[in-house]
């Protein structure tokens, strides 16, 4: 074994070569996953997790694919932390008003941007919040784009707002009522639904192999 | 973690040619020079990697060794020591895999008539913990005035060595730009111009700007859209319970058995009709490759629909994406996905040159990187001793402008600076890594799982755990279109077929008749499957394991 790091697990001191992520880690002194690991990649926010430092007062936050362990860190696995999501019609929800009807709780903001000091995606949380009661759906739609929904930041949040699931909704408002529909799509799809494809692609299916590859390499001419 | 000093040697060479580079059309290779590529260098044509399926309907097929293993494999659960006569769940619609297929079967099911209460889905993980979520680079349709369904037909076949079936890429195609527009109206943010019309992109073995693209979380975006609208609607979603078993009754499914891993406690569920989603088969590492795929990616669904008797195609090819992140350590076999090669970004070997057309169909591209490290030695190796080539990031913004990477790329940009590597500025390193699932359970153009003796009733699939859509090799962009279009479809029928048929008696029957074939082949009985989740706990761990409750 090369370099190796001291890390803690649940309070028990381990050994583990050095580069490892946190998920890895764990799995390398024995622990087998079951909650917590979905995509591995940092797509999902199935893995969040937090530690300490040794010697180190603050509580970090993290996921547990994407953070390199380091000697001295404390480490626990924590079950991905569940909030109330109302149903709602995006067709009705337009507006800022729309939205804080669905989610009052965004109006005790108190602006402490302890949920943008805890995202591991480095997004701007709490300005996601703040533009949406501006009125700015825009932007917070798109400050929010690459949000995987770990839900760290509703977890620390003291006004308890669960700025995940109003940040879905804002993208679907955004989506659906602001951006503007493709004309390009609507005529296509009106061609298809008027049979215009239909018979040659018919026709294509019953083409021998060579044909179609003929036809293939004809249209990357 | 930036670059330790051997490679950056390699990224001065790569750092002096790329100006040169930057103009230079890379020719693309004929269909023959393809063949040839492929049969020398690309990991299915290695004969050792694959045997003969020894049992059931694809009897003297070949599949890769870990396939056939988990084929020839005893049930995890003994069907004697199950009691089938209590039923926990009893619904319409037993939908097993809570990814995309599964999310958007759910979703049309609904619209054609089925009331939420009836329809249930199973899932490994959590909700939206799936290949779908994953998705980075885009989806296809043929929407732009300069494209239509017919060259998307002739892209597919081509990609797929005219191997597909075609009526699914009929359905494939003529559905795409309709599937966009519900995205639309469900509010899924697009990459769109300012009148609203779609941004595309070429992808590899396209003829058009034909990939859509929401920035480079794709995937992301329209799983958790059809996850808000499933949750809108109150589908109940069982999560942490895979299934294990499928329940039949004379050779009709009928339901499934669940099993809820953290207890350990089974579930029965009796339902008119079931839909398999549950997906790729990734995490079963074939060959020995790192993979892209999420945790959950085992072939379950594979597993579970052989034993009742459905017909499995193409399972020959598999997909290796030719770029998958062979350095940090940490993030080894992770995707890059195409798009930065679609947004310019070319494979150049160590001493700084262009090899290959950096947007051939991916087999064809992931064979010529392996020729270029194994055969031509002209591989990049790091500290760990993988071997790759680089890819040139920087060229993206020389060709697009600063700041592209970051807006179009972040979510690339963002894991490469989280293990210390810049791509604006330097190039990253990669290799091909596992993929997806080219082949799977056959379906016919409703979405049915076809068997020896055509249609199996009450069973239907959709997704990655299906094959014959793309053939013997998908092109980006089009699973997940696949996985909307089939799931709908598949929601669709299984919603008409509830409403014409009963339910039926839950028996294990056909799981008993495959473990009498498999006793007569003398296969070991402790080789069991379905896999549910891989095992990558350390070995010196488990050496030292005891079993004791
Ligand atoms: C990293 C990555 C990037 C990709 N990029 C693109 C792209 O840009 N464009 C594109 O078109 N395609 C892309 N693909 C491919 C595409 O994402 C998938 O093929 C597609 O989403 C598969 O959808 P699915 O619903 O069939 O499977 P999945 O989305 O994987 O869903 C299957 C679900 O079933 C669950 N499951 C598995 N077994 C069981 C069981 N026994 N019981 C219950 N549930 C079970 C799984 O956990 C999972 O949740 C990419 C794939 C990956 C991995
Ligand atoms: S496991 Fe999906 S983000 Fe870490």
């Amino acid at each position: 074994m090369g370099k190796t790091v001291r890390i803690y697990v649940m309070g028990r001191e381990y050994e583990v070569p050095e580069g490892l992520t946190i998920m890895k880690a764990l799995e390398y002194v024995g622990y087998r996953y079951i909650r917590g690991a979905g995509c591995r990649a940092g797509f999902c926010g199935a893995c969040t997790t937090v530690y300490r430092k040794n010697g180190d007062y603050k509580l970090y936050s993290g996921l547990a694919c994407q953070t390199t362990v380091e000697d001295g860190m404390y480490l626990v696995q924590i079950p991905f932390v569940p909030a109330e999501k109302p149903k709602y019609e995006v067709s009705e929800i337009k507006d800022v008003e729309d939205i804080l009807r669905v989610y009052p709780e965004i109006a005790r903001c108190l602006s402490c941007n302890t949920c943008t000091k805890s995202c591991p995606q480095g997004l701007e949380t709490m300005d996601v919040i703040q533009s949406i009661l501006r009125g700015d759906i825009k932007r917070a739609a798109e400050l929010s784009f690459d949000c995987i929904q770990c839900g760290i930041c509703s977890m620390r949040c003291p006004a308890e707002i669960t700025h995940y699931h109003v940040a879905q909704l804002v993208r679907r408002v955004y989506g659906k009522h602001y951006l503007k529909k493709s004309k390009e799509l609507e005529r296509r799809i009106k061609e298809i639904e008027e049979g215009k494809y239909q018979e040659e692609i018919e026709r294509l299916m019953k083409l021998p192999r060579e044909e179609l590859e003929r036809l293939y390499k004809e249209i990357r001419r | 973690m930036s670059y330790p000093e051997e490679m950056r040697k390699s990224i001065e060479k790569v750092e002096e040619t790329r100006d040169e580079r930057l103009g230079l059309e890379i020719n693309r290779m004929s269909l023959e020079e393809r063949e040839e590529i492929l049969k020398k260098f690309h990991p299915d044509y290695r004969p050792e990697a694959k045997r003969e399926i020894g049992i059931g309907p694809n009897k003297g097929d070949l599949a890769p060794n870990e396939v056939v293993d988990l084929l020839e494999s005893y049930p995890i659960v003994d069907p004697e020591e199950v009691d089938l006569s209590q039923v926990d769940y009893d619904v319409s619609l037993l939908i097993i895999g809570g990814g995309g297929a599964g999310t958007v079967a759910a979703l049309w099911a609904h619209y054609s008539g089925l009331p939420v209460e009836e329809i249930l889905i199973s899932t490994k993980l959590r909700h939206g913990d799936s290949n779908s979520i994953m998705a980075q680079g885009g989806i296809q349709a043929a929407d732009k005035p300069d494209d239509s369904p017919v060259l998307h037909y002739l892209d597919v076949m081509g990609g797929g060595h005219f191997a597909n079936k075609p009526e699914l890429v009929r359905e494939l195609v003529l559905n795409a730009p309709s599937i966009l527009k519900w995205h639309e109206d469900l509010g899924v943010m697009y990459d769109k111009d300012e009148d609203g019309n779609m941004l595309t992109l070429p992808g590899g073995g396209t003829c058009r700007n034909r990939l859509h693209s929401a920035k480079d979380y794709t995937g992301m975006e329209i799983m958790r859209v059809i996850r808000d609208e499933a949750r809108n609607l109150g589908i109940e979603v069982l999560e942490f319970s895979p299934a294990v078993e499928l329940l039949t009754d004379n050779g009709r499914v009928t339901g499934a058995l669940l099993w809820n891993m953290e207890t350990n406690q089974y579930y029965v569920i009796r339902a008119k009709a079931v839909i398999l989603a549950t997906g790729g088969f990734g995490r079963l590492h074939i060959q020995g490759y790192p993979t892209t795929n999420h945790y959950g990616a085992t072939a379950d669904g594979l597993v579970m629909a052989y034993r009742v008797g459905a017909r499995l195609r193409d399972m020959d090819s598999v997909q290796y994406h030719p770029t998958g992140a062979a350095y940090p350590e940490q993030i080894v076999g992770l995707l890059v996905t195409e798009k930065v090669r679609g947004l310019g970004a070319q494979p150049v070997n160590r001493e700084g040159e262009a090899f290959v057309h950096p947007l051939e169909p991916r087999d064809v591209e992931a064979a010529a990187i392996i020729r270029e490290c194994y055969e031509r030695r002209l591989g990049i190796e790091t500290p760990t001793g993988m071997v790759g080539v680089w890819l040139d990031t920087p060229m993206i913004e020389e060709i697009h402008g600063k700041g592209t990477i970051e807006s179009k790329l972040s979510a690339m940009y963002r894991m490469y600076s989280r293990f210390g590597i810049d791509m604006t500025q330097d190039p990253i390193l990669v290799f091909p890594t596992l993929h997806y699932q080219n082949g799977g359970v056959e379906i016919d153009e409703k979405a049915r799982v076809l068997g020896e003796s055509g249609v199996i009733d009450g069973l239907f699939a959709a997704g990655e755990v299906t094959g014959g859509v793309h053939g013997k090799n998908r092109l980006m962009g089009n699973s997940l279109l696949d996985y909307n279009v089939f799931g709908k479809i598949a929601g669709e029928s299984a919603a008409k077929y509830c409403k014409s048929n009963g339910k039926g008696r839950l028996t294990l029957d056909h799981v008993i008749r495959y473990m009498e074939a498999l006793k007569k082949m003398g296969v070991p009985e402790n080789r069991k499957s379905p896999l549910i989740l891989p095992d990558y706990r350390g070995k010196k761990v488990l050496m030292r394991t005891l079993d004791l409750f």
